[in-house]
């Protein structure tokens, strides 16, 4: 019989480094999607607080620690939130999915990141706007993403794992042109 | 073209996708008769002034919202979820 060998979305793609950004890929442990049914997500937010220790994020934000495989959820969409790093507690008034192996999770990190993600998203990631646990549903490029700030010079991007070669492809190339132009002056 | 999403706050147009009409939301009664459902269906004013029309935040939150927009200025006056109309 055949020996599956598991592998990351960005396997052979990442790390990468190119100017004063890096690439890495986040392994953020299981991810579990969760909506809560209505009228229930303050039901939902005290139960996963209980369990896990985050509650349910407000929209557009985060809860939890940003660093290693702790628990964290990341809201995601109109009553949408995804936990992660930690495993899902049963939820009876939400819907809950397992969707470990469906996002492909990418870091990006250094003094030039935000340039780089400037030139594929149209949402406005000055420090004023977008904040250390701002996240927001939005486009890299012509891929639908889940951009979130995790620290100072530091942003994750979530696509869904079948764009992972597409994404790193974009950040790639979004940091060559930043280095490139960076080199120029 | 910036849409103020009740939920995710002002973003890009590109994030949106365009439904037409906000009048499709006022759906007629079954026995409404012919008329009443030929100009629900077919039927739309182009109004040189204000407009309600219909996005949905296809690649953001996921909201269908109504915007308030005014044809003549293109100034875009504010928006609210669908649901919340109900």
């Amino acid at each position: 019989m055949a020996r599956l060998i598991a592998t990351t979305p960005c396997a052979g793609l990442l790390p990468l480094a190119i100017g004063s950004v890096t690439v890495t890929e986040v392994d953020a442990g299981p991810v579990t999607l969760i909506a809560p049914y209505d009228g229930a997500q303050k039901a939902t937010s005290d139960a996963l607080k209980a369990a896990v220790g985050v509650g349910f994020p407000a929209p557009n934000r985060t809860l939890g620690q940003t660093q290693g495989k702790r628990p964290r959820i990341v809201w995601c969409g109109m009553g949408q939130a995804v936990l992660m790093g930690a495993d899902c507690p049963d939820l009876p008034q939400a819907a809950v999915v397992d969707q470990s192996d469906a996002w492909a999770i990418v870091r990006i990190d250094g003094a030039d990141a935000a340039a780089v993600l400037a030139r594929l998203t149209p949402i406005d990631l000055r420090d004023s706007q977008f904040k250390r646990g701002h996240t927001a549903r939005t486009l890299v490029a012509h891929m639908t993403v889940s951009v979130t700030r995790v620290g100072a010079q530091t942003y994750e991007v979530m696509a869904m794992r079948s764009m992972a070669g597409t994404l790193v492809h974009d950040l790639e190339q979004a940091a060559k042109n930043v280095a490139a132009r960076a080199a120029l002056a | 073209m910036r849409l103020p999403c009740p939920i995710c706050g002002e973003r890009d147009r590109r994030e949106f996708y365009y439904q037409g009409d906000a009048v499709a939301l006022d759906r007629p009664a079954r026995d409404a008769g012919g008329a009443a459902w030929d100009d629900y269906l077919h039927n739309r004013d182009n109004p040189a002034g204000e407009t309600r029309d219909l996005w949905h935040h296809a690649a953001g939150c996921g909201a269908w919202i109504v915007v308030t927009r005014d044809t003549v200025t293109h100034a875009v006056s504010g928006a609210k979820l669908v649901g919340a109309k109900r």
